[in-house]
């Protein structure tokens, strides 16, 4: 079977983002750019079900302009077989990409799409959902665990209480949680190939999908700060200031 | 326009975080958008139902008691919502920014054709929210278009209403099928005797310096002394110290108690996404530098294999 991953170019896990002194949006000017980490957990994933025989081809897709040729380049490296950019310079949400997303599902046909399950940037955490609603398809969200036996896979999700196993029917879609995978590091050959192999670019408007927003960003604040603190010099002044100045024990 | 709350339980009892959503359902009632009525959707779910009418604020309880409806299974949930929100016109969707509610909210607005709004912690207007991105590093204040506001609320921005007091009238609805896609098929769910990651007063947490699972009694014996709730960083539970369901962060459980007291945590901005509004935050390092120290309203640089012992002692 296919697996189909769906990768987003994000910033950064590592950078402390700012809001931009307009209040109309957060500074992303000369910020460090990544694949969303959900992402990297989901192509190994993919890559791995390959390895082990229960996928034949690993396909990496994402939505953006040609900056995210980049993130896929890096799937390609990590063991991704090809790679589709659907362009388009707009930021588009979450419905909208699972639109796009079900469109390359119709065309593609894969027996299993993996996502993650949560975008760093927007904090989402709807598009793989989304997907499986449009595509008709069953969901295994914040996986912890994937196995793929006969006409389904068996899923464990990282929920609220604990864990929760469940069995879904092939085509399926599951979105990947942090446990899932440790992805691994593409190696300078590795890195090498990806440039060779196949990267197709589809324009959505090829697609056909209205992408219209639904949602419109009226501002973008910062949130408050905390007040500066204070050092204590040992256990007895901390549970002297907790009783006393705070009030709280 | 009317509201639905979709109700978190386990067939014979309300979830807390359940009264944390009815809130933000009372601002939106406050701002016009209608009454409220609580969904409880499960298989011999009348306990919950019955919890559900006496809720403060609701004035009708829908119940769809439906085998397919055993396990809430998203796939099985979705099609219910979205005959509801086609019979009965609801303006505004809710659930609580839960694993279950983000499971299950998305793939009934993707049904629905409307966008969802993820973890909102405000309400502006009856159709305008206040949510955070980033890792909370920015508020977005957002304005939705959709016929049908598909809402995830984040349960600490909101206080609980009332669980009693109400006397809203119940109604049944069966228009519940089975999918045949999805399968439950087993739980281990964590037991504990302390208080629950996002209901609790206080919470202790331990991080990578706890060094090992063994060390994570130290803590419980101060969490228990104060009746504290426990949780951990990402690295102690990637790391096998603690399962996953005590995470705290932007990617776990998002929490903001009275007291929050941070032990061998550095502080990493997804931490912090997690329990930076709790009220007051106690961190316990022993590098001066670590970022935790930031936010921290007191700070004791020290190592914690000496304080802990010290602190359950203290308390
Ligand atoms: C996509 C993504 C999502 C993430 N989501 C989350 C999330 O939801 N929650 C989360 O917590 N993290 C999350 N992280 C991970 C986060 O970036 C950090 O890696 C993590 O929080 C670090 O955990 P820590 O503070 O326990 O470990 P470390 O950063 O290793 O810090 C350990 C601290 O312990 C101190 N220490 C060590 N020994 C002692 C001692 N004896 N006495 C006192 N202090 C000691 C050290 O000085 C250090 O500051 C996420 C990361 C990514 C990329
Ligand atoms: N622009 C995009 N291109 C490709 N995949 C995406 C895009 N946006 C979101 N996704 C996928 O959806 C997941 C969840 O994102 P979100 O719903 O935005 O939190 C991501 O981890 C990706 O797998």
């Amino acid at each position: 079977m296919k697996v189909l991953v769906a990768v987003k170019r994000v910033v950064d896990a590592n950078v402390k983002i700012r809001v931009k002194a307009d209040n109309s949006d957060v500074e992303l000017n000369n910020v460090k750019m990544a694949i969303n980490p959900f992402c990297e957990i989901a192509i190994e994933e993919a890559v791995r079900l390959k390895e082990s025989g229960v996928a034949e081809e690993v396909i990496a897709v994402s939505i953006g302009d040609t900056a995210c040729q980049e993130q896929l380049r890096t799937a390609l490296a990590l063991g991704a077989d090809r790679a589709i950019q659907i362009d388009t310079a707009q930021t588009l949400e979450p419905l909208a990409i699972a639109k796009l997303l079900n469109a390359v599902v119709e065309k593609e046909q894969p027996g299993l799409v993996i996502l993650g399950k949560q975008s760093i940037d927007g904090d989402n955490n709807q598009t793989g959902q989304m997907l499986a609603a449009l595509a008709g398809m069953p969901q295994g969200t914040f996986a912890s665990q994937i196995k793929v036996e006969g006409d389904e896979a068996r899923v464990t999700r990282e929920v609220d209480g604990g864990l929760q196993q469940v069995a879904i029917k092939l085509p399926a879609i599951v979105t990947t949680d942090l446990r899932l995978n440790e992805p691994r590091f593409a190696s300078l050959p590795n890195i090498m190939k990806a440039k060779r192999k196949p990267l197709e670019v589809i324009t959505t408007d090829a697609l056909g999908i209205n992408t219209a927003h639904r949602l419109s960003t009226l501002k973008m604040t910062a949130p408050a700060e905390r007040e500066p603190g204070v050092m204590v010099a040992n256990v007895a002044e901390l549970v002297e200031k907790l009783k006393t100045d705070a009030g709280v024990l | 326009m009317s509201i639905l709350v979709i109700a978190e339980h386990d067939n014979n009892t309300l979830k807390a975080a359940t009264l944390n959503t009815v809130q933000a359902a009372v601002a939106l009632k406050n701002a016009g958008a209608g009454e409220i009525t609580l969904l409880v959707a499960g298989e011999n779910c009348g306990g919950a139902a019955e919890q559900a009418a006496a809720v403060a604020g609701v004035s009708a309880v829908v119940v769809a008691d439906n085998a397919a409806l055993a396990h809430q299974l998203p796939e099985n949930m979705a099609p219910l919502l979205v005959n509801l929100c086609q019979t009965s016109g609801y303006s505004h969707l809710l659930a609580a920014a839960t694993t279950t509610g983000k499971n299950l909210l998305p793939r009934a607005a993707a049904l629905l054709d409307v966008a969802q709004i993820s973890d909102i912690t405000e309400v502006v207007s009856s159709d305008t929210f206040v949510r955070p991105v980033y890792a909370g590093n920015a508020l977005a204040t957002v304005q939705s278009s959709d016929t049908v506001k598909a809402i995830t609320v984040r349960g600490t921005a909101f206080t609980a209403v009332e669980a009693s007091g109400g006397n809203a009238p119940v109604t049944q609805h069966d228009g519940a099928a089975e999918s045949g896609l999805s399968r439950f098929i087993s739980e281990e769910m964590s037991v504990s005797e302390r208080p629950e990651l996002t209901a609790a007063r206080i919470i202790v947490s331990g991080g990578r310096g706890m060094q090992s699972g063994d060390n994570f009694p130290m803590l419980e014996k101060v969490a228990d002394k104060i009746g504290a709730a426990v949780g951990a960083s990402r690295a102690a539970v990637d790391a096998g110290f603690v399962p996953n369901d005590m995470q705290v962060g932007q990617t776990g459980k998002i929490v903001a108690p009275e007291l929050y007291i941070a032990v061998g945590i550095s502080g990493a901005i997804q931490h912090l996404a997690g329990m930076k509004d709790s009220n007051v935050i106690v961190a316990i390092n022993k590098d001066e530098e670590a970022p935790i120290f930031r936010v921290a309203d007191y700070g004791l640089v020290a190592d914690l294999f000496d304080v802990l012992p010290e602190l359950e002692q203290a308390l």
